[in-house]
This record gives structure tokens, sequence and C-alpha cells, in this order.
């Protein structure tokens, strides 16, 4: 068994990249996530990888659309002004159908707005932040140890569904130290990378990365396809985290660090004889809607937390219907705005 | 009587940011001198800069200003200017905004020759985000993004401007404060694109990293290796390796950005401004 290390989230991201392979690493600083490229610039020359600190954001993400093209384990982190950044590189990636790791370690805008800790990127995340209409997979840890699992699975997933998957957190779970057993990388099945533009035998025929269709009725067909890969996420790789939820008259339903808080909170309230319950997604795209579907079977009310201005809440209202009434308790992220425990209770209180 | 700083300071935003030792103050203090030998207005000034501690300097001062997003600063700054031509706008920040982020709307921005000044602060560092290193960084020192040493060759920021076609470019230090002020109302007054670039010292973040014991050392360097362009031209290459040219290292009268314009709006048949 691997050994329980302390450890910040971010570099847990990090331990976690180099473990599932990445050899690549293509950023530009900015906080809340510096220690991802600090560490990385570090380890990765001494297993024969590369560090590189691109001229901006716009430069690290073709760099990791480029990496990934040749067929290797490429990542790129940074916080919401340089995601912001690097849209036109994701676009471009779902496109060209290429996987890679982008982690996004948010803080809060709009445009500069400060350092702390924000969910407001939920929309950019999850809707496609770039042009162009499409997705890529998001997961939201909350933990440490989380930090760690869920990267290693992103390049699965990345490699299984030849996508972008972005890791979005934000600095609470960046920045917090929480025990870590880092786990050795799962032995996993992966698709043959037989689209790389580098490797091919001779006589086979070249490759070619592109997101341009000219072709008549192509574009369509392509869009088709992309969307096809949607509908498999949907069906196969909702993750979310049920917490005893299964008599819950209200379930609280929030993600990454804002869970965190909101399980305090329903613990003080369980104490106080109230049955809640929470439901967090930890996979953002695709969206756990079948989740809230049953819960809501038994339980009528659900509260949405959120460290925003409520974006969540309407991927809650679509998945639930009119079979729950939905509330919202949020605010939008500024220094000293991380909720605790007792104002979330007595949000349950309200609603109960 | 002592130089009254105060009137262009604005008021409750002192004290600054910027850590002991820190030579962005320096810089303030010498565009502000700058700033009142042209007998510049406050709200006919705008002061624009993008992100990091170099950029926070607007802040401080009284006149009109747009803070904006890292490596931004050019391009805004080239939009208040098409818009208010009789404004005086001046651009400030730091090595990694204005050349890394930045530099594509730099080289831009020389290359249309718009009437407006660029003062670089170059610590050769990342001081805002904790030391990671710029494009100034020399070849193989220490930032926290280079523990084994900088694998990348450097700018040279002036030769840069030269390049890309700014019609008036010059370099000072943070240890020559007095002449600071001098290049800044020459630039201000030179009509078209001017680059003043002050070489500049990050104790906290750049200093400490690279064993300069203290601010002073890192100031003797800067005194040390900066050779006034004059005294350059009776120098053999060899006293000059290792040396920067100091001073107004390039000026050109070429036509400007916002007239040129103007031509352009007459041919079109609009009125002339
Ligand atoms: C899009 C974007 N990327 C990154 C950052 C983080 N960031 C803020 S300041 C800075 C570097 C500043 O360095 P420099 O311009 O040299 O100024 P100094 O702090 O050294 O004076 C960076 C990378 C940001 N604010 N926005
Ligand atoms: S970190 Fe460096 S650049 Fe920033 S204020 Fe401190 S000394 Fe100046
Ligand atoms: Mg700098």
């Amino acid at each position: 068994m691997s050994q329980r290390l302390f450890v910040k989230g971010n570099e847990a991201v990090a331990m976690a990249a180099i473990e599932a392979g990445c050899r690549y690493y293509f950023g530009y600083p900015i906080t809340p996530q510096s220690d991802i490229p600090e560490y990385l610039s570090r380890e990765l020359p001494k297993l024969n990888g590369e560090f590189i600190q691109a001229e901006s954001e716009v430069g690290a993400i073709n760099m990791l659309l480029g990496a990934s093209a040749t067929g290797v384990r490429a990542m790129t982190s940074s916080s919401s002004p340089g995601i912001s950044l690097k849209q036109e590189g994701i676009s471009y990636m779902a496109g060209s159908e290429l996987p890679g790791v982008i982690v996004n370690i948010s803080r809060s805008g709009p445009g500069l707005g400060g350092i702390d800790a924000s969910q407001a990127d939920y929309w950019q995340s999850v809707k496609g932040g770039g042009h162009g209409g499409y997705h890529i997979i998001v997961l939201a840890p909350a933990s440490v140890q989380e930090m760690y699992d869920l990267t290693m699975l992103a390049f699965d997933l990345a490699d299984i569904y030849r996508t972008p998957v972005m890791v979005l957190a934000d600095s609470v779970v960046g920045q917090m130290k929480e025990a870590l057993v880092p786990n050795p990388r799962p032995e996993t099945t992966l698709p043959e990378k037989d689209w790389v533009v580098r490797g091919r035998k001779e006589g086979t025929e070249q490759k070619i990365v592109k997101s341009l269709f000219l072709g008549d009725g192509e574009l369509e067909a392509h869009n088709w396809k992309l969307h096809g890969k949607y509908d498999v996420m949907r069906e196969k790789e909702c993750r979310q985290e049920l917490f005893m939820t299964e008599d819950a008259q209200l379930i609280v339903t929030a993600f990454g660090s804002v869970a965190r808080i909101a399980k305090t909170a329903i613990l003080t309230a369980r104490e106080a004889g109230m049955k809640v319950g929470l439901l967090r997604p930890i996979t953002l795209f695709p969206f756990p809607t079948q989740a809230y579907r049953d819960v809501t079977g038994q339980c009528k009310k659900i509260l949405d937390i959120e460290l925003n201005n409520g974006q969540m809440v309407e991927d809650v209202r679509l998945s639930v219907a009119r079979d729950a009434e939905v509330h919202f308790y949020g605010r939008p992220p500024g220094a000293g705005s991380l909720p605790v425990p007792e104002e979330l209770f007595e949000q349950i209180k309200k609603y109960y | 009587m002592a130089f009254d700083y105060e009137k262009y300071i604005r008021p409750g935003k002192l004290p600054h940011i910027w850590c002991p030792g820190c030579g962005h103050g320096i810089v303030m203090k010498g565009m502000i001198r700058a700033m009142d030998t042209l007998g510049l207005e406050k709200n006919n000034t705008a002061i624009v800069s993008g992100i990091g501690c170099a950029s926070r300097l607007p802040g401080y001062i009284d006149c009109c200003t747009l803070h904006t997003a890292h490596g931004r600063a050019a391009a805004f700054a080239t939009g208040v200017k098409l818009a208010k031509p009789e404004m005086t706008v001046i651009l400030v920040g730091g090595d990694g905004d204005g050349t890394a982020i930045g530099g594509n709307h730099f080289i831009h921005a020389c290359r249309r020759n718009i009437d407006m000044t660029y003062i670089i602060m170059n610590n050769y560092i990342y001081g805002m985000t904790g030391g990671q290193f710029s494009p100034t960084t020399p070849h193989m020192h220490k930032a926290s993004t280079t523990p084994y040493g900088n694998p990348d060759p450097s700018f040279d920021i002036a030769k840069l401007a030269i390049g890309a076609g700014a019609t008036f470019v010059a370099r000072g230090t943070a240890f020559h404060a007095n002449q600071i002020d001098k290049l800044i109302v020459e630039a201000i007054q030179h009509k078209g694109f001017s680059v003043v670039e002050i070489l500049d010292d990050c104790p906290t973040t750049y200093g400490r990293r690279n064993k300069f014991k203290s601010v002073i050392e890192m100031m003797n360097r800067l005194k040390e290796v900066a050779v006034p362009v004059k005294a350059a031209e009776k120098m053999t290459p060899e006293q000059l390796a290792g040396k920067v040219l100091t001073g107004i290292l390039y000026k050109e009268d070429k036509p400007e950005y916002c007239s040129e314009y103007q031509k352009v709006i007459e041919r079109a048949g609009g009125a002339a401004r």
C-alpha cells in the first residue's frame, strides 16, 4: 500500500499527473495554481519529461494541443482569467478530438476579480466555454485525495473519449493540505492511438489533425459524431456522492469545497432530528441527472448551494423538472464570502 | 524646497503594496517628477496598465486610470488614444506583462507608432505571482519555475522595441533615479510611440533566489552594468561585454498613427478634426 502523505491539493494534482504518465506540461503563472507548475518544473526533468512556461495561456493550450496530437499524455493548468484565454484552444481540441487535461483552480471574477475561492466558472466549464457547441468532461474534486484520484481519472477519460477533460476546483481545495494516499495508476484498457501525427509505420497513410471539415455534409457528420460521444458520456460517466439521502426530506446539493461545508451543516441538522442529505455531483459534465431523478422519488425539496449567484442550479432544475421544489442559496465571490456551516444550517432550517 | 509628490498621488491610496527595496517606487517618483516638469493635467492624462506589481502603479497616481487585463495595456491604451487623441496616454507595466503575454500588443503598438509612452519596469521576473521566470530572466538564472536554471534565452526589450518600429527608445535604471524623469519627459514630448525601459530590482522573488545578499547589492549591480550611450562610443567591444547601454538609444521622426488616420478620414470624405 502507498504511504500517507500530507500535501496541498495542487501538489496532489501534479503528483497524479506524473503517476498517470504525463510527461509534458505547458503553463503560465497565475495564483492560486502556481504550485502545480512549480512542482512539475522540478519533477518532470528528472523523468525525462519537459516543463514549458509559455508566453501566455494561449501559447500553453496550443502547445498542449500539439503535444497531444503526437500521442503523449500532456496537461496544462491555470486559474479563471487564464482559463478564459485557453477557450480557443479547448474548442480546437474538442473539434480535433484531441485528449488533454486542463486544470482550473478557479478564482473570482468577472474580469480580474480577486484570488479568493469561487465557483463562478461552472457555466464556462460545462456549457462549452469556447465557440462551436461542444462539451468537455468536467470533474469537480472536493478533497486533496480527490484532486489526486480525479486527475488520474481525467487522463484515462481523455484518452478513452479523445476529448479535453477539465479538473475544476477552487483555491480552497487547491491550497489546503490534507492526508493523501498516492495510489498507483490503475490498470485500464485504453483504445489504441491510431490517429497520432507521429510514429506511423512505413507505408501507412499520414494522419491529419484538424477541426476544419469542408466536404459536403462532413461537418454535420462530425458534429453528430461528437454529440454521440457526449450521449455515451452521459450514460456511462456520471459520478456523484450520496450522503444520508435514503430517508432525506430535504437534499442539499453542492459541488467541490462548498459540499464539504454543507456536509457539516447536514450533520448539525441530523443532530437536531432533521432528515437532511447531500447529493454532490463529481462530474459536472456529464451532469448526474439520473441521480437527481432517483432521489426526488421520495424527497420533494432540494437546496442548491453554490459559491456564485446560481449556475449549477439551472441544471438541477432541468434534472428534477417539476418533481421537487428547488431552492438556491449562494453568494458571489469576494473576500470572506466562504459560507460557514452555521449559515448553511440556517438555510436548511428555512427550507426544511 | 522639497519636491511635492503628493499633488499627483491619489488621496487615500498610500501606503503602496510594494516590498521594501522594490524599485517600482523609484520609477513612480521619477514619473511624477516628469509629469510635473511637463505640467500634465491630471484629467487630460490617461495612465493605463495591465497586471503585476509594476502595473499597480497607476492606482497611486491621481489621473485618468485604466487598470486592465494582464498583458493588454497597449491594446486598451490604443483604444483610449484613438478615441481621445488630445489626451496624453502613458502605459506602465512589468517585463512579464509587456513582453510575455503582452508581447504581441507591444510590438504592434511600436509598429503603428501611435503617440503614447510606454514605461516598462524590467525586474527580470514575474514578481507578483511569486517569482516565475519572465522573457527577460537571464539565461541560467533561477526562478521558482526554473529550479535548475533558466534554459530560455532572454529578450532585450529596447532592441525589441526598435526592431518593431518604436520611434523613441530609452533605457535607464532604478539606481540612476535622477535620470528617470528626464528620459520620461523626452519620451512624452516625442510624437510617436516611445518606450522607456527601466532596469529594476525585485529583491523578494528574484534577488534572494539569485544570491544577491541585499538590495544594495542589487542596486550596485545596476550601477555597474549601466554605460551611458555617449561613454560607450569611446569603449572597445571587450570593455562593453556584459554592459547595458543607458540613455536615449534611438530616436526617429516618422508619421504618427493618429495623424495618419486623419488623412484616411479626409480621403474618405470625413471631416478634419
Ligand atoms: C491572464 C492572466 N494570466 C496570468 C495572470 C497572473 N499574473 C499576474 S501578474 C503576473 C506577472 C507580472 O509580472 P511583471 O509584469 O513582470 O510585473 P512585476 O510583478 O514583476 O512587477 C502574472 C503572471 C493574470 N493576472 N492574468
Ligand atoms: S514582489 Fe518584487 S516586484 Fe513585487 S513589490 Fe515585491 S519586490 Fe517589488
Ligand atoms: Mg517583472
